[in-house]
């Protein structure tokens, strides 16, 4: 491997108060990679998520991207984030701006495009995934599977170094989750490189090039998807799947 | 209870909207029932409360004397061009004040919301002024202003008005300040993370995100502090000013009818009803959406 990580974490540790939730996580994503985070709720996949956007301060560890360590308090926090692309299981898009705006916003006014740039590669983007003609609606005239794809889009624009997915299907029901899987795949294969956590055993069994499995604030497994989720030693790691085997 | 049997088969196969079943006739009758009688007994409950309130006046052993002192027609026609003059000058200072106000809360209202240690002893001044200045009296606060500023005796001769119209601003922004600051804290934190992990700064995010949505959200509390200002502004007539309360004052001085004052209180409710009428019209439009549909 010549290729060094988009992300790599060393030792990350976070508590609130005396609840220990990161107690030491390590590992890497190698770029074009999709490394899917597994875990039982509180396991510490989203906290993680937001401590490598920076959304939260972690209390030890080192975070790098590209080779950048940004936990360094030097660094300009703002310009970190706008190199990585977050997509929340809220959604959370604006209320009360169009879908083209909120798609535009940062790359208007963080990374500083021409409006009609924008608004060009926006509308590319949108009819992609069959949402041109919902350009100017609002957040709460689209259903929860648009308004998600709506916020992908949004996080994908300006192609960001690394997309970070914190349980984007979480809040969506069956039908909706299969279509934000399938825009998810298609990311994929456009080579951006993707660091999701999720719920979706079956998705990430089959799209995943790396499992990482949380579990109590560790990572217990790291490695292929057929490595940790087939074919684990660990006893805590069969029983942690076998719970997902038993629904299907 | 309902006598009527249960016939559902008469809505299984029925897909168009032509024809009403039975029930719906029926409930419909009940309803229109009840509304024939809700409207009677608001109709008869206008017409004694008017008729109390009428013959209350008429029996006052005052009531002559009072016609004539505060709602003299020749007294009214005499004195509407100074105080209407008078009144232009409460328009003046309340679009002055408005945008005071709308600057000024808002600063304050930032700082009450700030969370950096930096602004500290700011945040504490935004607090200690938001407190004090709720507590005092419009008037007093008038008082204050108008006199002790030129007491100071830095400034040289200001105008009444424009201390009265810095006064009302210290006063309303206290007010408006608060609201707006329930109105940052109501936007949901996940939407200030999103417009941060897209890269956005602090300020982008205040201008960009909060300040928008929450601008919606206490709409209708802001009209109804806007509102309450305007006839506030009257208040300034106590420093000087010769607005039209001071114009009626000045009327009422020289002829002992007090008719003017009722001429001043007419322009000051016209003035008021198209913003009320707005605020009125937003707050129904915002429970629209809000209940969509729903009755209760």
């Amino acid at each position: 491997m010549t290729d060094q990580p988009v992300l790599s974490l060393q030792g990350i540790k976070k508590s609130y108060g005396n609840n220990h939730v990161l107690k030491g996580v390590t590992f890497d994503v190698m770029p074009h990679e999709v490394v899917a985070l597994l875990g039982p709720s509180g396991s510490g996949k989203s906290t993680l998520m937001k401590c490598i956007n920076l959304l939260e301060r972690i209390d030890d560890g080192q975070i790098w991207v590209n080779g950048t360590d940004i936990s360094d308090p030097k660094v300009n926090e703002d310009k970190v984030r706008a190199q990585i692309g977050v997509v929340f299981q809220q959604f959370n898009l604006f209320s009360h701006m169009t879908v083209l705006k909120n798609v535009t916003l940062a790359a208007r006014k963080v990374h500083k495009w021409k409006a009609e740039v924008a608004d060009r590669r926006a509308m590319e983007l949108l009819d992609r995934i069959g949402m041109a003609q919902k350009a100017a609606s609002y957040p709460d005239q689209l259903s929860g599977g648009q308004q998600q794809r709506v916020a992908i889009v949004r996080a994908l624009l300006t192609e960001p170094e690394l997309l970070l997915l914190d349980e984007i299907t979480s809040a969506l029901d069956p039908m909706l989750v299969g279509e934000v899987l399938d825009m998810v795949q298609e990311i994929k294969q456009q080579g951006t490189t993707i660091l999701m956590a999720t719920h979706e055993m079956s998705f990430a069994h089959r799209a995943a090039d790396k499992v990482v499995l949380l579990q109590q604030g560790l990572v217990t497994e790291w490695g292929t998807p057929a490595d940790v989720m087939d074919n684990s030693q660990r006893e805590a790691t069969r029983e942690f799947f076998s719970y997902f085997r038993r629904i299907d | 209870m309902s006598t009527i049997k249960p016939s559902t088969a008469d809505f299984i196969n029925d897909h168009t909207f032509d024809t009403v079943s039975d029930v719906e006739l029926a409930r419909r009758k009940v309803r229109r029932g009840q509304n024939v009688t809700s409207i009677v007994v608001s109709v008869v409950s206008s017409v004694v409360l008017a008729l109390a309130i009428y013959v209350g006046l008429r029996l006052s052993p005052g009531w002559e004397a009072v016609k004539t002192t505060f709602f003299s027609g020749e007294y009214f026609l005499q004195s509407l061009p100074t105080v209407g003059k008078g009144m232009l000058l409460n328009i003046e200072v309340l679009a002055f004040a408005t945008v005071g106000v709308a600057v000024f809360g808002t600063i304050i209202a930032l700082l009450r919301t700030s969370r950096s240690s930096v602004l500290f002893p700011l945040r504490i001044l935004a607090m200690v002024y938001t407190t004090v200045l709720r507590g005092i009296p419009m008037i007093v606060v008038l008082y204050l202003i108008g006199f002790g500023i030129p007491a100071l005796g830095i400034f040289g001769r200001i105008s009444p008005t424009v201390l009265g119209t810095i006064a009302i601003v210290l006063g309303y922004s206290a007010y408006v300040a608060e609201v707006l600051r329930a109105g940052f804290e109501s936007v949901h934190p996940s939407q200030r993370a999103s417009a941060r992990s897209l890269g956005l700064t602090v300020g982008q995010t205040i201008r960009m995100i909060v300040i928008p949505q929450s601008l919606r959200k206490v709409a209708p509390a802001l009209m109804n502090d806007f509102i309450s200002m305007q006839k506030d502004v009257g208040l300034i007539s106590v420093l000087g000013a010769v607005d039209a309360v001071r114009a009626a004052q000045i009327d009422q001085a020289s002829s002992y009818n007090f008719t003017p004052y009722i001429v001043a209180s007419v322009l000051f409710i016209l003035l008021s009803i198209p913003f009320i009428i707005i605020n009125d019209w937003y707050s129904d439009k915002l429970r629209k959406r809000e209940l969509s549909g729903g009755t209760v």
